[in-house]
C-alpha cells in the first residue's frame, strides 16, 4: 500500500513522456507530438514530422511549370489558390511577362476568398479544439458559400488550379461578381454572430489569455509569419510590403496586435476576416475589361538563374525558389512554407504551461500538415 | 544603405567573397569556413542588422553542394543572398547558424534530411522526414529504385 502511495508522489515530480498522434483530432493532420511532461505541465515538446512527406520538391524537378501548379494545390490545401498564384507569378518574373490587369485583380479577389475561407475552417476547428462543438457548424455553413463561388468559377472547391504562367484557365463566370457581393452581404451579418458565441465566451477567454506568449524577438529569429507573428508585433505582411497582383489598388489595415497570447492571435484572424472583405469590396466592381491570360508559348523555358517570390498565404509567408538552368524543368524548385517555419515555435511556446493549454496554442498557430510535409 | 555600400561592406568582412548582381537581390558567395563569421557581422552590425532569415535553402549543382541563405533587414528594408558551396559530396561539413537565427533549425534540419549535407554546433542534427536507411533524394545523383523516372 505504501509503494502504490509513493509511485503516485513520483508522477509529479518525475518527468514522463507521452505521445499524442499522429492520429489526433486536435493536430489536424498527421503530426505526432512527443511531449515531456512534469505532472501535467509541459516541460519540452518535439514534433515528428514527414507521415505524408510527398517529394514535392523533387518530383517538381521532372515537371514542366504548369504541371507544377497542380502539385502546389497539394502543399496547404487551405489556401490552394495562393500557392498556385505564387509558382505563377514567381515563372512570369523569370520571363518578364506583364499579366492584364483582368487577371491581377481576378486573382487578387480570389486570394481574400481563400484567405476567407481559410480563416473560417480555422475558426470553427478552434472552436471545436477548446470544445466549442457549435462552431464548426457556423464555420462550415458560410464556407460552403466561398467554395460554391470557386466551383462556378472553375470546377473546382478546394483544389483550384485555376491559374497558369500568364494568366488563368479561362475567363470568370458571369454570376462571380453578383455571387461575391451577395456574399459579403451574407457574411457581414454571419460575423458578429462568431463574435457572440466564441469571442465574448469566458470560458474562451480563460483558456486563451496569457497562453504561448510569443515575443517579437522570437518572432523574427524563428522566421515565424502570418497573423502569428503580427499579433506578436510584427509587421509582415507581403501584401503591404512587397505588393503583388493588385493590392497595392486596395486600401486596407495591416493588423497587429502586441501581446502575442493565443486570444491575440485569436483576434488577429477575426480582423483580418473583416480586412479581407473590405478589400473584396474595393476590387469586385473594378475587374477591368481585357484578356484573361497574357499570351504564352506552349512550352515554357525560363532564362538561366535563380528567381525568388515571396507571397502571403492565409498562415504567413509562403516564398517560391527555383534555380533554372534554361530548360523546361527547373533545375530545384523550394518551397519556404508558412506553417515549417512556424511548426519550429510549438516547443517554445508550450513549455511550463499546461497539456491542455497545448492545444489550445496549436490551434491558434494555424497549422496545415500537408504543406509542413510538403 | 544601397547595394553597392553593402558590397563594400561584405568586402571588407570577407576581402575574396564573389558578389554578383542577381535578378532581384545581390548575391554573396564565399568559402563555408568564412560564412558563419560573415553572418554574424551582417547580422550584429548596425547598419546592415539583417535580422529576418527567410528562406534558407540547399541547392545540389552537380560539382558541389550548395546552401543559399535569404536575409532581409526589417529596419532597413534591404535584402541580401548569401551563399556557401562544398565541393566534398562525402562529408559536406557547414557550420551552423543556429546561434544567430533560430529559424535556422528546422531548415538545417530539413537541407541534411534532404541533401545529407552536416551543420556544425546543430543542437539536434536528426533526420526530419525519412527515416535512416534512405539516401539523400534532393542530390543529383540520387537513384530510386522503385519510382525510376525517366525523362
Amino acid at each position: 500500500m505504501s509503494e502504490e502511495i509513493s509511485s503516485v508522489v513520483d508522477i509529479d515530480q518525475q518527468e514522463y513522456i507521452i505521445n499524442i498522434g499522429p492520429q489526433h483530432p486536435s493536430t489536424h493532420g498527421v503530426l505526432r507530438f512527443v511531449v515531456s511532461l512534469q505532472g501535467e505541465v509541459v516541460k519540452s515538446l518535439q514534433p515528428h514530422i514527414g507521415y505524408i512527406h510527398r517529394g514535392i520538391e523533387k518530383m517538381c524537378e521532372n515537371l514542366t511549370y504548369q504541371q507544377i501548379i497542380h502539385l502546389t494545390d497539394r502543399m496547404d490545401y487551405l489556401s490552394a489558390h495562393t500557392n498556385n498564384e505564387a509558382v505563377c507569378l514567381c515563372v512570369e518574373k523569370a520571363l518578364g511577362i506583364e499579366v492584364p490587369e483582368r487577371v491581377k485583380y481576378i486573382r487578387t479577389i480570389l486570394d481574400e476568398l481563400t484567405r476567407l475561407a481559410s480563416h473560417q475552417l480555422w475558426w470553427c476547428s478552434f472552436g471545436m479544439d477548446l470544445g466549442g462543438q457549435t462552431c464548426y457548424f457556423y464555420g462550415l455553413r458560410d464556407r460552403e458559400k466561398i467554395l460554391d463561388i470557386f466551383e462556378e468559377t472553375c470546377g473546382a472547391r478546394l483544389l483550384l488550379s485555376y491559374n497558369t504562367p500568364g494568366g488563368l484557365m479561362w475567363d470568370i463566370h458571369p454570376n462571380f461578381q453578383k455571387r461575391i457581393k451577395e456574399f459579403i452581404k451574407y457574411f457581414r451579418k454571419k460575423l458578429p454572430e462568431y463574435d457572440a458565441i466564441l469571442t465574448g465566451n469566458v470560458i474562451m477567454h480563460q483558456r486563451t489569455e496569457d497562453i504561448g506568449i510569443l515575443s517579437l524577438e522570437d518572432a523574427i529569429s524563428y522566421g515565424i509569419t502570418g497573423p502569428t507573428a503580427r499579433a506578436s508585433g510584427f509587421s509582415c505582411d507581403v501584401r503591404k510590403r512587397y505588393p503583388y497582383s493588385a493590392y497595392d489598388k486596395a486600401d486596407f489595415k495591416e493588423i497587429i496586435y502586441t501581446k502575442g497570447d493565443t486570444f491575440h492571435r485569436y483576434q488577429a484572424r477575426m480582423d483580418e476576416m473583416w480586412e479581407s472583405m473590405k478589400i473584396l469590396e474595393q476590387l469586385v466592381d473594378n475587374i477591368p475589361e481585357g484578356d484573361f491570360t497574357a499570351k504564352m508559348k506552349p512550352v515554357i523555358k525560363l532564362p538561366e538563374g535563380e528567381y525568388y517570390q515571396r507571397v502571403e498565404s492565409a498562415r504567413g509567408e509562403l516564398g517560391v525558389f527555383i534555380v533554372s538552368k534554361g530548360e523546361k524543368y527547373p533545375y530545384r524548385m523550394k518551397f519556404r512554407s508558412p506553417n515549417f517555419c512556424n511548426l519550429a515555435i510549438m516547443n517554445k511556446l508550450t513549455s511550463n504551461f499546461k497539456i491542455a493549454d497545448l492545444i489550445a496554442i496549436s490551434g491558434s498557430l494555424d497549422l496545415v500538415i500537408p504543406d509542413i510535409d510538403r | 544603405m544601397d547595394n553597392d555600400k553593402l558590397k563594400e561592406k561584405v568586402l571588407s568582412i570577407v576581402p575574396n567573397a564573389e558578389i554578383v548582381n542577381g535578378n532581384q537581390y545581390l548575391e554573396v558567395t564565399v568559402i563555408p569556413g568564412k560564412l558563419h563569421e560573415l553572418a554574424k557581422q551582417l547580422k550584429e552590425n548596425p547598419e546592415t542588422n539583417f535580422d529576418f532569415l527567410f528562406c534558407q535553402s540547399g541547392v545540389d549543382y552537380g560539382d558541389s553542394l550548395c546552401v543559399v541563405y535569404h536575409l532581409e533587414s526589417l529596419k532597413h528594408k534591404q535584402s541580401i543572398v548569401l551563399k556557401t558551396k562544398t565541393p566534398n559530396r562525402e562529408n559536406p561539413i557547414i557550420d551552423s547558424v543556429y546561434d544567430i537565427w533560430k529559424a535556422a533549425e528546422y531548415h538545417e534540419r530539413e537541407i541534411y534530411d534532404l541533401l545529407g549535407i552536416k551543420f556544425r554546433n546543430h543542437p539536434d542534427l536528426r533526420r526530419f522526414f525519412l527515416e535512416e536507411s534512405w539516401g539523400y533524394p534532393l542530390r543529383k545523383d540520387f537513384k530510386d529504385e522503385i519510382n525510376i523516372i525517366e525523362k
